[in-house]
């Protein structure tokens, strides 16, 4: 997977600008969720770290890549549970619940 | 390429896809956890097509696997008991942990490949360079995000700490970079040239964040959260990877959008809080004693409780003042008893709510308030003139209308309009100021009551006082 740096660089502005685009529809509510959903993304770097472990041949590149696998999955794993977590809690106005909104009739 | 490659490659720009409908997915919140689920099914094929690549290549030792199954375990054991308990008041510090542990993850690819490959002296700069950038860049995110995570945990003084030299640390170290990175462009093999750019690039995280104050903490998360994004594409540039390129600029792109975002809602540029000392970090001190000044109306939780109980629509704007004081249930059994007693309760939520974008809306929903009552900004400013009652709890600077007024601190933030409704009731402990230091203009109002007591007490006696209204 050898990469023109012409090629990677389109990729990276090109990819900037799709950022912009999707992230800027966002709206304020989602912030959180977005910001550790897009950090659970830059988890991708495991990728990166899985690469160079099988570069690694010796103890100093195994414990560096031990560390970066380490942080690199921690990254993924809590970054989409702890997301996946909190947006379990938005949910839409229950209809059994509490009073739907123009209800006039008191529960308690 | 032979055809593992080949397919693996195919499977990479499958998953940058899914990254980008996740994030598309987010635009509302109903489909927003499906798109979370999509881009988590995109990085676990990924990660598992890399795991076919590394067998079919067989260049990786048995000693490799076992680094590989060790640190994924050990490290997806942290992050998912991390995930799980955190609360979600401590939301911004695990956001800050994984933006620590993404940008040093991205600083040790360049390291080992640089010690590790046999690349020889004359390194090609295409590889070089953005590996130079990817040390500087995640280095200080590693360092900068430790720092802002300890001070929100509060392990760390949050107001502004500004040691001797700071400012001719943040002034040198930047000439440092540009020295250690021209060197080890030229000579990509010396460990020196490697370890000179690392060392001035962990201090200087340091010395960045330390000097900026808790309620700038919006700001800097997005911040490092940018730079995080940054330095991942650049260990992508390193390894001729695109995977990595574009989830890190899409995430580049992200904090980015967010950072500007936070800077706009607390009316400062980012190179001002960058260059900090300013934030007094949590609420200034309230000046306790200071009692009711002149030409402010004090009530009692019965009165608050007539107003919001024979009201049609009630606004509450949320501070972090509720969220410091754990107040997030009380407020959503009150916002329940009066919906149940026909009143329309909505949320008026200012960007910068919380410690970090979007934060208070997540206290909210976890106290069950349905997102639909959860307005932001704008949505919100069209609505107060409707409202009967404007309830505000824990917020002050983002309420004062001196805003749009030249010629003070605030002048030209975006405000809550909530002078405009027909009444406001303030729960507030003191007259104390807030983050910006000045009087509220809101409190001499004559159509606002203040009233006094501690968020969770208030609201708890105000909960009460209405029940033997409605009930």
């Amino acid at each position: 997977m050898k990469l023109e740096l012409l090629t990677a660089v389109t990729v990276f502005v090109l990819s900037v600008l799709v950022g912009f685009e999707v992230i800027s529809k966002v709206p304020a509510t989602l912030h959180t969720p977005l910001m550790s959903g897009a950090n659970a993304i830059h988890g991708i770097v495991v990728i990166g770290a899985m690469l160079i472990a099988a570069e690694s041949h010796d103890a100093v590149g195994y414990a560096l890549a031990f560390v970066a696998v380490a942080f690199g999955a921690m990254n993924v794993v809590g970054g989409y549970v702890v997301t996946d977590r909190m947006l379990h809690m938005f949910r839409p106005r229950r209809v059994t619940g509490r009073a739907v909104e123009g209800s006039t009739e008191g529960r308690d | 390429m032979d055809t593992v490659e080949t397919v693996v490659a195919y499977v990479f720009l499958g998953a940058a896809a899914c990254f980008v409908l996740g994030l598309h997915f987010m635009n509302s919140p109903r489909t927003a956890r499906r798109g979370n689920a999509l881009s988590a099914a995109g990085m676990a094929t990924a990660i598992i097509a890399t795991a076919v690549l590394l067998a079919d290549q067989g260049t990786i030792t048995a000693t490799g696997w076992l680094v590989l199954i060790l640190g994924g375990v050990l490290g997806s054991a942290l992050g998912l008991y991390a995930a799980r308990t955190v609360a979600m008041t401590a939301m911004p510090q695990l956001v800050s942990l994984f933006n620590a542990v993404g940008g040093g993850a991205a600083v040790l690819i360049t390291v080992t490949d640089l010690l590790q490959s046999d690349h020889p002296g004359a390194l090609a700069a295409r590889i070089s360079v953005p590996g130079a950038l990817d040390i500087v860049i995640g280095a200080v995110t590693f360092s900068g995000s430790l720092i802002a995570a300890g001070k929100l945990q509060g392990t760390i003084a949050g107001r502004p700490i500004v040691f001797p030299g700071a400012r001719a640390a943040s002034v040198a170290l930047p000439g440092v970079f540009v020295l250690g990175a021209v060197w080890l462009v030229l000579d990509p093999g010396s460990l020196a040239a490697m370890l000179l750019l690392l060392a001035a690039a962990l201090a200087f995280g340091v010395s960045m964040v330390l000097p900026i104050g808790g309620a700038d903490m919006p700001v800097v998360i997005s911040l490092l959260n940018a730079f995080t994004g940054t330095a991942v594409a650049m260990a992508g540039f390193v390894l001729a990877t695109p995977a990595l390129i574009i989830a890190g600029a899409l995430v580049g792109a992200s904090g980015g959008i967010l950072t500007k975002l936070m800077a706009d809602a607390m009316n400062r540029s980012v190179p001002a809080i960058v260059m900090g000392g300013f934030g007094t970090g949590e609420n200034a001190a309230p000046a306790v004693g200071a009692g009711p000044a002149a030409g402010v109306r004090s009530v009692s939780a019965d009165d608050v409780a007539i107003q919001l109980a024979y009201a049609g629509k009630v606004i509450v704007v949320p501070g972090y003042g509720l969220a410091a004081a754990q107040a997030q249930h009380e407020l959503a059994d009150l916002a329940a008893l009066l919906q149940d007693h026909g009143v329309q309760v909505d949320y008026a939520i200012h960007p910068v709510a919380g410690r970090m974008p979007g934060h208070m809306n997540v206290l909210l929903a976890e106290a069950d308030v349905p997102y639909e009552q959860l307005k932001e900004m704008e949505e919100a400013n069209a609505q107060f003139a409707q409202a009967d009652v404007a309830l505000v709890i824990g917020a002050n600077d983002v309420t004062n209308p001196a805003a749009r007024r030249p010629g003070n601190a605030i002048s030209g933030m975006p405000i809550l309009d909530v002078d405009r409704a027909k009444s406001v009731v303030v729960i507030k402990r003191s007259m104390g100021h807030g983050y910006a230091g000045i009087d509220n203009e809101l409190y001499t109002d004559s159509k606002t009551g203040m009233f006094f007591a501690d968020a969770k007490k208030g609201l708890a006696e105000l909960k009460a006082a209405v029940r033997t209204f409605v009930g």
